[in-house]
């Protein structure tokens, strides 16, 4: 047991593996981001407020969440649980980032920081197996990003126009793709039963934090009881 | 469906980046505040998956009896052929074919 993760680096090489790993994701992201486009011109967003929006805030889930909140006219109170509704949507990105230290730490903060801005369910979920696999090369999880933030913004556009075309997602099982890929994704990091009772513990605290707590906490809840008792499990080196 | 005027829906867009953008790093800058003992570092370990367990179980509990099915056929579909589309896009079929049979 003295094999060690190689140290992180960011190399070319690693923004176009990212780009390549991106590419189960480039339908299920396109299709979301059309449901968010069509859903912002029913709430009388203009085309290049829902563009800005796809952009600037790149994480899927919050926007649609947000938008449920979205009420003309926009008032101070309004605009702030607009803001509130979207940290809680995306409270998990802070989990992700603090999974991220023990790779990413060495790393000067100057290049971390901006690279954290991209972080998205997909791109960690990425960069996360691949670091699984021993893999140090950064720039995957900016590659994944990257590549993903292009079809985000592209695709809101042909959403917003053709809002009809995907009027009912829920009709395709589009509000099941993050769940569904969250699930797949569970598949290699299997790690054997004694781990999977961190997973039991998070998937059992979350459901009973969906019952008793409104809103999106759920999922910070229940993670952070699976990981500590998942951590105090782990008796290895 | 009214169009929106003046500068509000910009202020409302760039207030939920700014909270975005602060949970994105906030979490990676705290753990610099914390000692990397054995036990925080297979604390950290342990955090995707509960992150995915967290999320993935409660929203199939749901979403009933179609979203319980097309997990499953994700995480059957995971473990025969290890193909993250074609496990996703099956269980969207799946769930697209129960809901139209009425489940």
């Amino acid at each position: 047991m003295t094999q060690h993760p190689p140290s992180p680096y960011w190399s070319m090489a690693g923004l176009s593996l990212g780009a390549r790993l991106a590419v189960p994701f480039l339908p299920g992201t396109a299709v979301f981001a059309a449901a968010f486009g069509t859903i912002a011109a029913q709430k009388g967003l203009t085309l290049a407020e829902a563009v800005l929006m796809s952009a600037v805030v790149f994480a899927g889930a919050s926007q649609l969440v947000a938008m449920e909140v979205w009420a003309e006219p926009l008032t101070l109170a309004t605009v702030a649980s607009i803001a509130v509704v979207t940290a809680i949507v995306n409270m998990r990105f802070l989990l992700m980032g603090a999974s991220l230290r023990p790779w990413f730490g060495p790393l000067p903060a100057w290049q971390v920081y901006p690279a954290l801005l991209t972080t998205t369910d997909a791109n960690w979920l990425v960069a996360i197996r691949y670091r699984t696999e021993g893999g140090g090369d950064a720039a995957v999880f900016l590659g994944v990003a990257l590549t993903l933030w292009v079809f985000w913004v592209g695709s809101t556009v042909p959403g917003y126009l053709l809002g009809a075309v995907v009027s009912d997602p829920k009709r395709f099982g589009l509000d099941l793709v993050m769940p569904a890929f969250f699930a797949a994704m569970m598949i290699p990091l299997w790690r054997g039963p004694r781990r999977g009772v961190g997973w039991a513990v998070a998937g059992a605290v979350a459901l009973a934090a969906a019952h008793l707590v409104p809103g999106w906490w759920f999922i910070v809840i229940g993670a952070l009881a699976g990981a500590l008792i998942g951590g105090l499990l782990d008796d290895r080196d | 469906m009214t169009a929106t005027e003046g500068y509000a829906p910009v202020v409302a867009i760039f207030a939920m980046a700014g909270a975005t953008y602060l949970v994105r790093v906030a979490g990676f800058w705290l753990m610099a505040h914390v000692p990397m003992t054995r036990r925080v570092r297979h604390t950290l370990e342990a955090l995707p998956g509960a992150i995915l367990a967290a999320t993935v179980v409660p929203l199939v509990a749901r979403g009933g009896a179609s979203a319980g099915l097309a997990i499953a056929v994700v995480v059957v579909s995971m473990i025969l052929r290890r193909n993250e589309f074609l496990a996703v896009f099956l269980g969207m079929a799946a769930a697209a074919a129960a809901r139209a049979a009425g489940l």
